[in-house]
C-alpha cells in the first residue's frame, strides 16, 4: 500500500501543475512542467508567447521552423532545408509529409509536402538536426512558384507534424520496386536516403519518369546511389524522348515485379493506371500509392461535402453554404448570426477547397471558414 | 416606442437603402482586397509592443516600493493592459485578423487578459450584440441589464439606484462583462441553471481563478518585500483599464443619436436595413490616432458596427467612405468629442433613474431614443407632398433623416415657442386683470374707510 496513492498524488500535481501548458501537450515535452507553472503567471499567454518574441522558433504553442538554404535542383524545383523549432518530433517515418505555411502578403498559405530527408538527419552542413523538402513549381499554383523561386534562407515557415500512410517499413522488404514520375519521386527519396543511410538497401528497382534529362530531380544522387548500391537499380525513362512509360514493359524489363513490394507516386493519370495493372494481376495489396493533391485554382463551383467527425456527406452546388449543406445531410454546425459577421460558424478546412461568397476569396486545406457564408469550391472536409 | 421601421425613420425609399448597402458593401470588398503585408505587420507589432510593455512594467514593478517605480509601473501595466483589452483582444476576437491564417492571431484562439473567458465573451458579444444591435430585448447590452437606458423601459423602483450602479459597473466594468457574458452563454447553450459543474460554469470559474491568482497573489509574490504594493498595483491598472472600457463603450452606443430599435424591425430585414441600423444605433467619438489606438480604434463605433470583422486599422478610411455616403444620403453621422458624448451618455444615466412622469419627452421624441413617430403630425418645411422620401429641387440632393430631424428640430421648437408665445400673453392678460381687481379692492377699502371715518358710531 502507500505506493499506489503516492504515484497519484504525483502524477495529481504534475497534471495540475502542467494544466495551462495542456493544449500543446504532444509538443511540449519535459519542458512543460516548468511552462505550465511559469504560465501561472503570463496567464492567459503561455511563456512561449513572450519568448518567440526574441526568437520565431523558441515557441511550442505552434511548430515552427526556419529555412536554412535552399537548393536548386532542376530548373523548376528546388530542396528547403528547414531547421524545425520547439516540438518537432524527428522520428517520423520515412516517405511522409508535412504542411507547411508560409507567409506571402501578410498571410498564410498552407500546403503539404513530401519530406526528402531520412528520419533523425544530421547534416553537419547545417549544424542541429534538420529537414528538408523538395518543392516542384507548379505552371498554377503560386505557391509552389514562390517556394521554388522566391524563398530566402532566414525565413520562418509554420510546420504541421509529419503525417501519412505512405512509408517504407522498417526493416524493408527484400524485393522493393518505386514507379515515380515527376516530383512523385520525393518521397521516395526519403526512403532510399533511409535505406542508404541505414545500410539496407536491399534489391530495389526504381523507375523515374521526367521529360528530359534536366528535369530529373536528384539525378546526381540517384547515379551514385546506383553506382555505390549494388542492390540499387535507377531506371530513368525520359518521356519527352520515349513517351510515357507502359506498365506493360514490366514484365520485359523487370520480369520479377510481381514478387516486388511496389510504392508509387506521380501524376494522378500515372497512379491510375498502375492500379489498374496490380488489381488485374490480383497483386493490390503489394502495392502502395500516393496522391498528391493536386494545386490548382478552384474554379469548380460546388462539390461533395463531407463532415470528418460523422462521417456525412453530402453533394451541393456552388451557391449553397456549408452551414445550409450540413443542416440539410442533418450535421449540427455551430452558428450565430447566420451573416458572416459574429465568427460563432468558424471550423477547420481538413481538405480541399470553399470560397468565400462574399468576395470570392478561396480558402485552402488547414484554414479555418465561416461555414455560414463559404460554399464548396470542389470536394471537400470540414472538420466537425 | 422605438423605431419599428427602419425605413420610413430615415426617410428612404426600398431603392434607397438597398442601394445604399451596395454601397458598403463596396467598401468593405475594397478594404478586404488591399489587406496584406502593411496591416499584417501592423498587428504583429502592435502585439510586440503590447507584450514588451507589459513585461518592463513588471520588472519595474518589482521596486514598486519606491513611489516612481510604483507610479511608472502602474501606468505602463494600464497602458499595456487597455492595449491588450481594446485592440487586441477585442478586435482579433471578432476575426478582423482571420484573414491572415495565421492560428496565434485568430479568433478562435485568441484569450484575453479579462475576468470572463474569450469564448463566452464571443458569443454574447460578436453574435448577441453585433446581429441585433439596440434591439430591445434582443440586444444584452443594452444597459448590461442593470440600467435603464431608454424610457421604452418601464421604470421600476430599483431604477433609482442607477447612479450608484453605474459608478460600480465602471469600476468593475471587467466583471460587470464577464457575469452578463456568462449568463447569456447559459441561455444560449440551454444550460440547466442549477446543474453547478456545467461546461459554462467550469470554464467560468477556471478563468477566473487564473485571472485573480495571477495579478493578486502571484505576481505580488514574486515582487517579494514588494508584495502589497505590486497588488495595489495591479488593482490601479485593472481598475484604470476597466474605467477605460467602460467609458469607450458607453461613448459607442448610448449617446443621444444612438438610436434604438423594436423586435418589430428585425422581421424581414434586408441587409441594406440591417446596415441603417447598425449605423444609426452607434455613436462615434472624435479621436486622434493615439485615442483611436488606445480606444481599440472603437472611436469609430459605427465603421464596427459595419464591418465588425474588418481590421480596427483601417476604420479610419472607411469612415470617410461612410461620411460620404452619410452626405449623399442625408442620414446623420453621430459623433462629438469623448467628454460630450460621456455627458450625453451620464445625463441619460442620471435621468431615466426617475420615474416617467418627472420626464418631459416620451420614448417617440426622447433625446437617448427616438421614433418614426416623432415625424408623424408635423409639418415639416417642404410641406407634406415632398415627404417623406423627396429630392430638394432647389439642391437636387436627396431629403433624408438628417434633414428631417433638422426641420422637426425646428418646427418643434417653433411650436414649443408659439405655445410659450401663447401661454406668456395669457399670463399678462391674467396679471392685467389681477392688478385691475387688486386696484378696485383698494378703491373700495378706501372708500370704505372713509366712510367709516365721515359716520363714527
Ligand atoms: S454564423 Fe455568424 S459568422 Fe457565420
Amino acid at each position: 500500500m502507500g505506493r499506489k496513492p503516492n504515484a497519484k498524488t504525483v502524477r495529481g500535481v504534475k497534471d495540475w501543475l502542467e494544466a495551462p501548458a495542456a493544449g500543446i501537450a504532444e509538443r511540449g515535452g519535459k519542458l512543460n512542467l516548468l511552462r505550465g507553472a511559469v504560465a501561472r503567471a503570463t496567464t492567459p499567454l503561455l511563456p512561449d508567447d513572450y519568448l518567440h518574441l526574441a526568437n520565431p522558433l523558441w515557441s511550442a504553442r505552434e511548430l515552427r521552423g526556419r529555412v536554412v538554404d535552399v537548393r536548386k535542383e532542376t530548373a523548376d524545383s528546388a530542396t528547403l532545408v528547414i531547421k524545425p523549432g520547439w516540438g518537432f518530433d524527428f522520428r517520423y517515418e520515412p516517405g511522409q509529409y508535412i504542411g507547411i505555411g508560409i507567409l506571402v502578403g501578410g498571410r498564410w498559405h498552407w500546403r503539404s509536402y513530401s519530406l526528402t530527408s531520412p528520419p533523425d538527419w544530421n547534416d553537419p552542413r547545417y549544424g542541429k538536426k534538420v529537414i528538408a523538402i523538395a518543392v516542384k513549381a507548379m505552371p498554377e499554383g503560386f505557391l509552389s512558384s514562390h517556394l521554388v523561386n522566391g524563398v530566402s534562407p532566414g525565413t520562418v515557415v509554420r510546420l504541421a507534424a509529419p503525417q501519412g500512410a505512405f512509408v517504407l517499413p522498417s526493416p524493408p522488404p527484400p524485393k522493393v520496386l518505386f514507379l515515380t514520375a515527376g516530383s512523385g519521386i520525393t518521397p521516395v527519396m526519403s526512403m532510399l536516403r533511409a535505406m542508404d543511410r541505414r545500410d539496407a538497401v536491399t534489391d530495389v528497382v526504381h523507375i523515374h519518369s521526367a521529360r528530359t534529362a534536366e528535369d530529373v530531380m536528384f539525378a546526381a544522387e540517384l547515379d551514385d546511389l546506383h553506382s555505390r548500391r549494388p542492390g540499387f537499380v535507377s531506371h530513368i525513362h525520359l518521356t519527352g524522348a520515349n513517351g510515357k512509360f507502359a506498365t506493360t514493359a514490366l514484365d520485359e524489363l523487370y520480369p520479377d515485379w510481381r514478387e516486388r513490394q511496389t510504392w508509387a507516386c506521380g501524376p494522378l493519370g500515372m497512379l491510375d493506371e498502375i492500379e489498374k495493372h496490380w488489381h488485374e494481376a490480383g497483386l493490390g495489396s503489394a502495392l502502395h500509392v500516393e496522391r498528391f493533391e493536386v494545386e490548382r485554382s478552384a474554379t469548380t463551383e460546388g462539390g461533395t461535402v463531407t463532415f470528418g467527425k460523422s462521417g456525412r456527406s453530402v453533394t451541393v452546388d456552388g451557391a449553397t453554404t456549408l452551414l445550409e449543406a450540413g443542416e440539410s445531410a442533418g450535421v449540427q454546425l455551430p452558428f450565430g448570426c447566420r451573416m458572416g459577421i459574429c465568427q460563432t460558424c468558424v471550423v477547420t478546412l481538413s481538405a480541399g477547397h470553399a470560397r468565400d461568397l462574399r468576395n470570392g476569396t478561396e480558402r485552402f486545406e488547414g484554414e479555418k471558414v465561416q461555414t455560414c457564408i463559404s460554399a464548396a469550391a470542389g470536394d471537400c472536409t470540414l472538420e466537425v | 416606442m422605438a423605431i419599428t421601421d427602419i425605413r420610413a425613420f430615415a426617410h428612404l425609399t426600398a431603392e434607397d437603402v438597398e442601394t445604399l448597402g451596395q454601397e458598403l458593401d463596396t467598401i468593405r470588398r475594397s478594404v478586404e482586397q488591399s489587406l496584406g503585408e502593411r496591416d499584417a505587420k501592423y498587428i504583429r507589432r502592435t502585439i510586440t509592443a503590447q507584450r514588451g510593455l507589459e513585461l518592463a512594467a513588471r520588472a519595474v514593478l518589482f521596486g514598486s516600493r519606491n513611489r516612481w517605480a510604483w507610479l511608472s509601473g502602474t501606468a505602463m501595466l494600464s497602458v499595456a493592459k487597455i492595449i491588450e483589452n481594446m485592440e487586441l483582444g477585442h478586435n482579433i476576437s471578432h476575426g478582423q485578423w482571420d484573414w491572415m491564417n495565421d492560428p496565434e492571431i485568430h479568433s478562435t484562439n485568441w484569450e484575453w487578459d479579462m475576468t470572463g473567458p474569450s469564448a463566452q465573451w464571443r458569443r454574447a458579444h460578436n453574435y448577441s450584440h453585433h446581429t441585433y444591435t439596440n434591439v430591445l430585448g434582443k440586444d444584452e447590452d443594452l444597459g448590461f441589464g442593470i440600467l435603464r437606458m431608454t424610457r421604452d423601459e418601464a421604470w421600476r423602483p430599483i431604477h433609482l439606484v442607477q447612479p450608484v450602479a453605474n459608478i460600480v459597473l465602471a469600476a468593475l466594468f471587467e466583471w460587470g462583462i464577464a457575469l452578463h457574458d456568462w449568463t447569456i452563454e447559459k441561455q444560449l447553450s440551454d444550460t440547466p441553471r442549477f446543474q453547478v459543474l456545467s461546461e459554462p460554469n467550469r470554464l467560468f470559474g477556471r478563468k477566473i481563478a487564473r485571472q485573480v491568482t495571477k495579478d493578486f497573489l502571484i505576481y505580488p509574490a514574486v515582487t517579494g518585500p514588494a508584495f502589497m504594493s505590486t497588488l495595489k498595483a495591479n488593482a490601479t491598472a485593472n481598475l484604470i483599464r476597466n474605467l477605460w472600457a467602460y467609458a469607450v463603450i458607453f461613448c459607442g452606443h448610448f449617446p443621444d443619436g444612438a438610436e434604438k430599435f423594436t423586435e418589430e424591425q428585425l422581421e424581414g430585414e434586408t441587409p441594406g436595413e440591417w446596415y441603417l441600423r447598425q449605423m444609426l444605433g452607434s455613436a462615434n467619438f472624435s479621436a486622434g490616432p493615439v485615442m483611436g489606438f488606445m480606444s481599440g480604434n472603437l472611436s469609430y463605433q459605427i465603421e464596427h458596427h459595419l464591418f465588425p470583422d474588418l481590421p480596427s486599422n483601417r476604420y479610419p478610411e472607411v469612415a470617410v467612405g461612410v461620411r460620404e455616403l452619410c452626405e449623399k444620403y442625408d442620414l446623420p453621422y453621430t459623433t462629438g468629442s469623448l467628454g460630450k458624448q460621456y455627458l450625453l451618455a451620464f445625463r441619460t444615466i442620471h435621468k431615466l433613474a426617475l420615474p416617467d412622469r418627472f420626464l418631459r419627452r416620451t420614448a417617440d421624441d426622447a433625446p437617448e431614443t427616438s421614433s418614426e413617430r416623432k415625424f408623424a403630425g408635423i409639418t415639416l418645411h417642404g410641406g407634406p407632398e415632398n415627404r417623406p422620401w423627396s429630392i430638394d429641387p432647389a439642391t437636387g440632393k436627396r431629403r433624408g433623416l438628417r434633414s428631417a430631424m433638422h426641420e422637426a428640430k425646428i418646427v418643434l421648437r417653433a411650436k414649443a415657442e408659439h405655445e410659450k408665445e401663447v401661454l406668456r400673453g395669457a399670463e399678462r392678460t391674467l396679471r392685467a386683470k389681477a392688478r385691475q381687481e387688486k386696484d378696485l379692492l383698494r378703491r373700495a377699502r378706501h372708500a370704505l374707510r372713509k366712510s367709516a371715518a365721515s359716520n363714527p358710531a
